[in-house]
């Protein structure tokens, strides 16, 4: 094996030198590199993986030749996870050393750029859902879910018990997570109907009770409705003294209702619609709340200082509420999180502007409303499902097996989802709206 | 090496805020769209030109520290060099497919998520491998989770995790979010788990014993043998925390060890880059008998090709989809890049780096002998000043005032990726700033792009947001 620089064997990310390493070693006072290990024989390993190490210029085409057994295929797929085109500046930017490998913001002083930015999407997200706290990051929807519920859970209002609401309609990704994430604070979860793709609000009344931490509602929701009724959701929490937790996306948000106006407590939903493409389901989870729980708040908050030049500087705050400081007591465990996704969304964000960004939200509504039109077109077909207004997303039902409709729309370079039997998820963005067509011509050829 | 770290200013500020530049409110028409009452009046962002944003950009990161400026040597962080090659492998457009793809249409990435599966497990002596857990402590989370299931499975109802008292803070909030007691145990007078206390803090209460192996102090446990057999015969489970593992690839196995559970964390061990904070992917790997609880899917390998599967007694799911893919392509590649020889190597020289510069430094360094790190103290001077200090000669500080064991501790795990002329430089800023004067110390530091902040009135005036600062200015 050649090392790449030169060097026989070993890493050839190790830069030493053969008398450098003979240096350091008569330095320690040791022959070799293995007197320094202080393994007990009886656990030394002394087998070998296999694995042979590879060649930069090879490996790149083991890796190519892996990824191209993935087919090509254009994919109309969302629910609850959204591809955008990603403007190239994003790439470019992110991609500077200085962002992409740093370390989490220990020291300000040296950190200033990358905690500037975490300022600036944090400063973002207030501005889109109009509440005034914001974390720098979750991992994903599922996860700032199931940290939302852990908070309202600490909080605990005027509930006597533990119980947390949720729409029968969750995505099973997000369900599975709040399932384990509860499962530790011996809290649980109560489904509530929809009608017709939203909220049966007057089932939920019936269901919310002083037994209620926190509700929980989506728009759009995970087949692409919108909810007309979110107020009234949120009155139903407030009066029954829970928190009103609303999941959402950051496209979604620039059109839609203000959650602050609608009376949410918490905002929750994934945020890497923005700046980081389909990555086989890699997220970034939004978190933003009220000023009252901020010391509640779960993962790393960036503020404002000053420096000893008075200098207006920022740095990571209010840890005391972290794991590295609080250990057990933690508001959560949450320590590496998704910064870089962070940086690449608020990059996304800003090169928006906030035209083009409530332009895309727009389209996110016309494109899958005019899409589903044309769907509903075909003998056999009904679109979308529900009588509703749809965000980028729509059910579909066919007379014919969905699961055929989606293997023959797959011979034909189109992904979609089958549901269930008759039922069909579409998607669409502006990363794929200009296969809209070949969507609509593969489906009249496969119905 | 010295460096000054660049710095852009304007009036009493750095480097401009976004909206400080130019900030537009539009009005939200969505008249023929949605109903009036659906949608907000108006959305007030920053509206910048490309050209603009991309030097504000460019700006921000000429002010901030990275692995690729200079030596990194939080201790306990592993902060490695990230290969280039792996970045440009990872943005393949053809990887990132959406993840509800139909396996036959995604061989390519389900073969590459099962041939991590398979590296990880040999590289831990395990016999099963999830991929899903999004960072470190999700991936800690997720061990307990499996540990619970299984003790659940036999009737075990156990309500305890003992921790020692140095591991790292999340092993301690993840026990909690599992439900669990935290037992901490203290440490002995060379610095590892004390046996005496170790036999009085285990009962039948005991779920697991989570270690981590080298400790925080880069000692490594020698009783280890032992401490596993004390924790099975009271039917508790050994967990291994992979933040130090970079100590032993090729040396030493988790599973050869006697733990039954481990994370790894691709983002030290296996050089994916820190992102200033995250991703990072935490992979759990656990023996054959605790298989079955993992997180579902995974992904097999058969006739027809890799095909993901619900484990049979599956916890469920610890992210909403498959975890952080664009990590775990990069670690993928460099385990493969390196392949045995590579890794061994890696372990090597990380031990040879810490040891040699623990012997070039004045500081105290209590303990040893060390893997791949050592906790030195400053004594009587303060850790963190002395930190700051070395910022200004032209390195990152270690990390500091932890381990607890180690009054005023820094620290240190310089990787493999520095050579001697740079360890030197790292020696020469821990020994100059421990001899600078008072004065020097507290003033620092004074060549970065910030002089020291204020942290303590940053806590007591929270402000977090741009809007924020309207109220305030």
């Amino acid at each position: 094996m050649t090392a790449g620089n030169g060097r026989r064997v070993g890493s050839p990310y190790a830069p030493h030198t053969d008398a450098d390493e003979q240096a350091m070693l008569d330095a320690v006072g040791v022959d070799s590199a293995e007197d320094l290990f202080d393994i007990p024989e009886e656990v030394r390993f002394d087998g070998e993986f296999g694995v042979a190490g590879t060649d930069e210029q090879e490996l790149r085409n083991v890796m190519a030749d892996l990824f191209s057994r993935n087919e090509e295929l254009t994919e109309f797929l969302g629910r609850g996870h959204h591809a955008h085109y990603v403007p190239a500046l994003v790439d470019d930017l992110s991609r500077r050393s200085e962002f992409l490998t740093s370390y989490t913001q220990y020291q300000p002083e040296i950190a200033q750029g990358f905690l500037q930015v975490l300022f600036e999407y944090q400063s973002m997200l207030v501005e889109l859902t109009g509440l005034p706290v914001a974390n720098c990051s979750m991992y994903d929807a599922a996860t700032a879910l199931a940290e939302a519920a852990l908070l309202a859970n600490r909080l605990r209002r005027g509930a006597s018990g533990h119980r947390v609401l949720v729409p029968e309609h969750l995505h099973e990704g997000r369900l599975g997570v709040l399932e384990n994430y509860l499962d530790g604070a011996e809290m649980e979860i109560g489904e509530y109907p929809m009608d017709d793709g939203a909220v049966d609000v007057e089932a939920l009344a019936d269901l919310v009770d002083d037994e209620t931490v926190m509700v929980y509602a989506e728009t759009p929701t995970v087949r692409g409705v919108i909810e007309e009724r979110l107020a009234d959701i949120g009155d139903l929490a407030h009066d029954n003294d829970a928190l009103f937790c609303l999941g959402s996306d950051l496209v979604a948000l620039a059109l839609l209702e203000e959650p602050a106006s609608v009376g949410a407590d918490v905002v929750v939903g994934e945020a890497g619609a923005l700046g980081l493409g389909t990555a086989y389901g890699m997220g970034l989870g939004i978190f933003a709340t009220r000023e009252e729980y901020l010391r509640q708040v779960p993962g790393r908050l960036v503020g404002v200082s000053e420096d000893s030049a008075d200098m207006r500087a920022f740095t990571l705050t209010l840890q005391t509420r972290e794991q590295h400081i609080r250990k057990e007591r933690a508001t959560s465990n949450i320590c590496t999180n998704q910064a870089w996704v962070a940086l690449r969304t608020a990059m996304h964000m800003a090169w928006l502007g906030p035209d083009r960004l409530v332009d895309l939200a727009t389209q996110a509504v016309t494109d899958a409303r005019d899409l589903a039109a044309r769907l509903d077109e075909l003998s056999g077909v009904k679109a979308p499902l529900y009588d509703r207004h749809h965000f980028r997303e729509f059910v579909v039902r066919t007379d014919q097996p969905a699961p055929a409709i989606t293997n023959d729309l797959a011979g034909r370079g189109f992904a979609v989802h089958a549901l269930d039997d008759h039922h069909l998820q579409v998607c669409i963005t502006d990363a794929n709206a200009d296969a809209a067509d070949g969507l609509v011509a593969a489906f009249e050829e496969v119905i | 090496m010295n460096f000054d770290q660049a710095r852009f200013s304007r009036d009493d500020e750095y480097e401009p805020l976004l909206s400080e530049k130019d900030s537009t409110t539009v009005e939200v028409d969505s008249e023929g769209v949605l109903p009036d009452d659906l949608t907000r009046d108006e959305l007030t962002l920053p509206a910048l030109s490309e050209p603009q944003l991309a030097r504000h950009y460019t700006r921000l990161s000429q002010m901030n520290y990275s692995v690729e400026l200079g030596p990194y040597p939080l201790g306990s962080c592993t902060m490695k060099y990230n290969p280039s090659f792996t970045e440009d492998v990872a943005a393949d457009p053809n990887a990132g497919v959406h993840p509800d793809r139909s396996d036959r249409t995604i061989q390519g990435t389900l073969g590459l998520l099962h041939g991590l599966q398979e590296y990880l497990a040999d590289i831990g002596g395990m016999d099963a491998v999830t991929l899903q857990p999004p960072a470190g402590a999700a991936g800690e989370f997720t061990g307990i989770l499996v540990a619970k299931a299984y003790h659940e499975s036999r009737g075990d109802d156990r309500s305890e995790i003992i921790i020692p008292s140095s591991a790292h803070g999340t092993n301690f909030a993840s026990a909690a979010m599992a439900g669990y007691d935290v037992v901490e145990l203290p440490s002995d007078d060379d610095g590892r788990v004390d046996m005496e206390a170790l036999d009085a803090a285990i009962s039948e209460e005991t779920a697991a014993l989570m270690l981590t192996n080298p400790n925080t102090l880069g000692l490594f446990e020698r009783d280890i043998v032992d401490i596993a057999e004390m924790v099975h015969d009271a039917g508790g489970l050994l967990y291994y925390d992979g933040a130090n593992l970079n100590a032993l690839l090729g040396r030493a196995r988790p599973g050869d060890m006697g733990f039954d559970i481990m994370h790894y964390n691709v983002h030290k061990t296996f050089a994916t880059p820190h992102g200033g904070g995250g991703p990072g992917a935490g992979p759990v790997g656990v023996v054959e008998e605790l298989a079955e609880f993992l997180p579902s899917p995974m992904v097999r390998e058969t006739a027809a090709g890799y095909e993901q599967y619900e484990p049979e007694s599956s916890i469920g799911k610890v992210h909403g989809f498959a975890g952080n893919w664009l990590v775990l392509v990069k670690a993928y590649a460099y385990i493969a890049r390196l392949g045995d020889a590579g890794l061994a190597d890696a372990s090597a020289k990380a031990v040879l780096n810490a040891n040699y510069l623990a012997s070039q430094i004045d500081l105290e360094v209590p303990y040893g002998p060390f893997h791949h790190e050592f906790a030195a103290t400053s004594g009587d001077r303060d850790a963190a000043d002395v930190a700051k200090r070395m910022l200004d000669y032209g390195v990152h500080p270690p990390t500091t005032k932890w381990p607890e064991l180690v009054s005023q501790a820094m620290l240190t795990e310089p990787t493999e990726v520095e050579d001697k002329a740079s360890l030197d430089d790292l020696a020469h800023a821990f020994n100059a700033a421990y001899a600078d004067s008072d004065e020097a110390l507290e003033t620092a530091p004074t060549k970065t792009s910030a002089r020291r902040i204020d942290q303590v009135s940053a806590a007591r005036n929270p402000r977090l947001s741009w809007q924020a600062l309207g109220d305030d200015e």
